[in-house]
């Protein structure tokens, strides 16, 4: 994977013109430096604990238009803005901040798009602590950052909620067919982008419901699915076409696709394989992967069983595997269908759980409990095959691994057993094997990840490209926008060559 | 959305739905299933695929009426429309000329095992038929299968047929007197399957079953229709829905099925008093 160290030339020559345009400089010299840092971070707005963890409603509320201007006004406007370079996809932050400030959402949300097609949802679902405000220049100088993803979030919200959703020109056909496979971050992405250049886009998905991961995945109470919806009304608004209940691999190969006349393929199947322990008793029932409690849950509505079909196990004592974005989701689900005890059950310690700051926070209001430094042996079944307890051990840091976090040590003779009548599994996913098994000339890399080239997106096939957690395994759905954003822009270059080429011939 | 073309009452508690999927059908193999949603809030119900006809667009699957979901799809129309019709799924049969091949099959399995019957037949086997009906007026499909076998029995628990006994000894009849059965291919309940696989493990036949495990997705992405088969998990949508049933864990697989017993006695009376007060 390839870091980007430094913006590219471009990229900083524009930063600067907008940087010295009349109105910033005004607006730089109308509030200190000093009087800027000294306004504390604007909280987010959320409702109490005790109120949300009985319901799938969303638990922030968004910030109103008075605590977001005010929070706009502590950004410094620096002339070497580093938070623009911790974004996967270089938005321009400081430019959509400022324009808050001076109240005009409107325009500061269509600067936003110009480089993120989905803000509403990165606003919520972004990992801002470690990108764009880790290196934010307030967060050196006092410790807080400017809240980025709030703002983000708002504006979006501001648009969609108001009506102003633009929707751009777009310029005569150029009669080139673009197949993008999986309607999730990184497929949506990418038919907003080819879509605006003219090109026809075909979106294929697997399941009956555009989004991904952002559908099956992600609750309600993190990202109310009517956002998704309307970022995928906009999409059709842009011209792309979406096909449902389209299986590529097996409804149709790519190979098929390609006699029927599609031009070049985006691959965005995503992370759809669930890892397990293969620990014993991992098929018991009330054993789950998270992908399947999730799906359950989110994309067949189980928490409205009866009125829907789907069912899901409601367990009195749930204990979540992991301490990832899903854990967090799987727990706060669990809760919230009635588990007296929903704890968290994850190997490492505090500092080393990748999930999402705000979640931890929020699972720890709601109730959440957590078993650190603790892993399943085992699972034990009752006498109809179903979870009732589960033999843990406890583990202790050793040097750091691969990834760079301390390795977990399991200590000899600490086991011990917890009760436990529902288990979600939620230690990550591989890359969703369908694509590669029936693309025999594809490159696959040894986790079963698509190999790509990492400046181009652009697989070993021609006119095929990939991104998002298909080549990446599972990651988070901003770097797979950030792979989108690279892979629509050399999909365009290379359609615009094949008509180069093809007036030749 | 895809529309229905037909829906037809087999016997009592299994129905014919045939759908309009050409995409499927250009692609499908004996053996695949499908996944198909009555309405918005149904389930995702895997059916496997009973037949199709290429030229007219159409998949014909069998459905065992049992929870929910499977009633609401045997109260559908022609021109009804179901949000989500989705395949093929899984892997095709093996279909080669391995000999003599005994096609065992019972309830909705029967409709299942036709087009692999079909395929095997044209592949040269000498097929033996067998299914398994509790009455009479529960078989359909009989004439079909009559038609690609060179032998056909039917076990039942009547006399109206030639024999009257449960599947399993007949089956196990039927490899005595043959000189050879190369392989046997079963498909029905999972009791009728393990049965099976029971009945030809002491001979050393091979014996294929097709597994029904509870789906969400059918994909390979949930893991819902995990089983053991040689002491490894298997995923049925995708490393399946046919394994060696020497080679299944059943007694998990029992467990498996029986997840959501009670929930789904609670969806039907919820579901029944709503539309049937």
């Amino acid at each position: 994977m390839t870091e980007k160290k430094e913006l590219s030339p471009e990229i900083k020559e524009y930063l600067r013109k907008e940087f010295s345009q009349e109105w910033r400089k005004k607006l730089r010299k109308s509030l200190s430096v000093k009087e800027r840092m000294k306004i504390s971070r604007q909280k987010m707005p959320e409702r109490e604990p005790e109120e949300r963890n009985k319901d799938f409603n969303e638990v922030n509320l968004g910030l109103n238009e008075k605590l977001a201007k005010r929070e706009a006004r502590r950004c410094l406007d620096c002339a070497n803005p580093q938070c623009v370079l911790g974004c996967p996809v270089g938005i321009d932050i400081p430019t959509f901040i400022k324009l808050i400030e001076i109240g005009d959402f409107v325009q500061s949300v269509r600067k936003m798009k110009e480089t993120n097609s989905l803000p509403a949802i990165c606003g919520r679902v972004c990992p801002q602590e470690i990108q764009c405000e880790d290196v934010c220049t307030m967060k050196k100088a006092t410790g807080v950052p400017v809240a980025i993803g709030n703002l983000e979030r708002f504006v979006s919200d501001y648009e969609r909620i108001n009506g102003e959703v633009f929707i751009p020109q777009i310029p005569p056909s150029t009669g080139y067919k673009v197949a993008v496979i999986g309607a999730g971050p990184a497929g949506l992405t990418v038919a907003g982008e080819l879509a605006r250049k003219g090109h026809k886009v075909t979106i294929f998905e697997a399941l009956h419901v555009a989004g991904g991961v952002l559908i099956y995945g992600i609750p309600e109470f993190r990202l109310p699915k009517d956002i998704l919806q309307s970022e995928v009304e906009y999409l059709k608004k842009l011209g792309a076409e979406l096909k449902i209940n389209f299986i590529v691999g097996l409804t149709a190969t790519i190979e098929d696709l390609k006699n029927d006349g599609y031009d070049v393929f985006f691959i965005g199947t995503g992370a759809g394989l669930p890892n397990w322990m293969r620990i014993p008793g991992e098929n018991l029932v009330g054993v789950y992967s998270a992908n399947e409690y999730l799906t359950r849950v989110n994309l067949m509505k189980a928490y409205a069983f009866p009125e829907y079909d789907t069912p899901v196990y409601l367990g009195r004592r749930a204990a979540v595997i992991g301490g990832g974005n899903v854990a967090m989701d799987s727990v706060r689900i669990a809760q919230r269908l009635g588990a007296e005890q929903a704890t968290i059950v994850y190997r490492r310690s505090r500092v080393e759980m990748p999930a999402r700051t705000e979640e931890v926070k929020h699972a720890e209001e709601e109730g959440i409990e957590f078993h650190f430094l603790t892993a399943p042996i085992r699972y034990i079944g009752d006498e109809k095959g179903q979870v009732k307890a589960m033999e843990c051990i406890r583990m202790e840091l050793g040097e750091p691994d691969s990834s760079g976090r301390r390795r977990p040590i399991p200590i000899e003779g600490s086991e011990f057993t917890m009760e436990v009548d529902l288990v979600v599994v939620a230690i990550g996913q591989s890359p969703n094997p369908l694509i590669p098994k029936t693309t025999p000339q594809l490159k696959v890399g040894k986790w079963g990840n698509v190999e790509v080239d990492w400046d181009t997106m652009a697989t070993n096939m021609e006119g095929v490209y990939a991104g998002g957690d298909i080549i990446r395994g599972g990651a988070t759905v901003i770097l797979a926008m950030g792979d989108a954003r690279i892979a629509a822009a050399e999909i365009d270059k290379y359609l615009n060559n094949k008509k180069v080429r093809r007036k030749k011939t | 959305m895809a529309t229905i073309l037909k829906r037809e009452r087999l016997v009592p508690n299994i129905h014919l739905l045939q759908v309009h999927a050409p995409e499927i059908s250009r692609k499908c193999k004996p053996g695949q299933f499908v996944i198909i949603m009555p309405d918005e809030r149904g389930e995702r119900i895997p059916l496997t695929i009973a037949d199709w006809d290429r030229e007219k667009g159409s998949i014909t699957t069998v459905v065992l009426v049992v929870g929910t979901s499977t009633h609401k799809l045997s109260l559908l129309k022609e021109g009804d429309e179901v949000p989500v019709f989705v395949g093929p799924l899984g892997k095709p049969s093996e279909i080669e000329k391995y000999g003599t091949v005994v096609c065992a099959g019972g309830c909705f399995g029967i409709g299942a095992l036709y087009p692999i019957a079909r395929a095997l037949k044209k592949a040269g086997n000498r097929i033996i038929t067998l299914l398994d009906v509790k009455a009479n007026y529960l078989m359909y499909w009989e004439e079909r299968l009559r038609e690609v076998s060179d032998k056909f029995f039917v076990s039942a628990r009547d006399s109206y047929y030639n024999c009257k006994d449960f599947m399993p000894y007949v089956l196990q009849d039927i490899i005595k007197k043959e000189k050879r059965v190369d392989r046997v291919i079963s498909i029905g309940c999972t009791y009728l399957m393990s049965a099976c696989s029971e009945a030809t493990r002491p001979h050393g036949v091979k014996t294929l079953v097709s597994l029904n495990p509870i789906m969400v997705d059918g994909t390979g992405m949930c893991g819902a229709c995990r089983v053991t088969v040689g002491g490894k998990t298997k995923f049925a949508c995708v490393d399946g829905p046919e394994f060696d049933g020497h080679l299944v864990d059943w007694e998990e697989l029992f467990a498996r099925r029986k997840s959501y017993f009670e929930d789904e006695i609670q969806s039907l009376c919820y579901w029944e008093k709503i539309n049937f007060p």
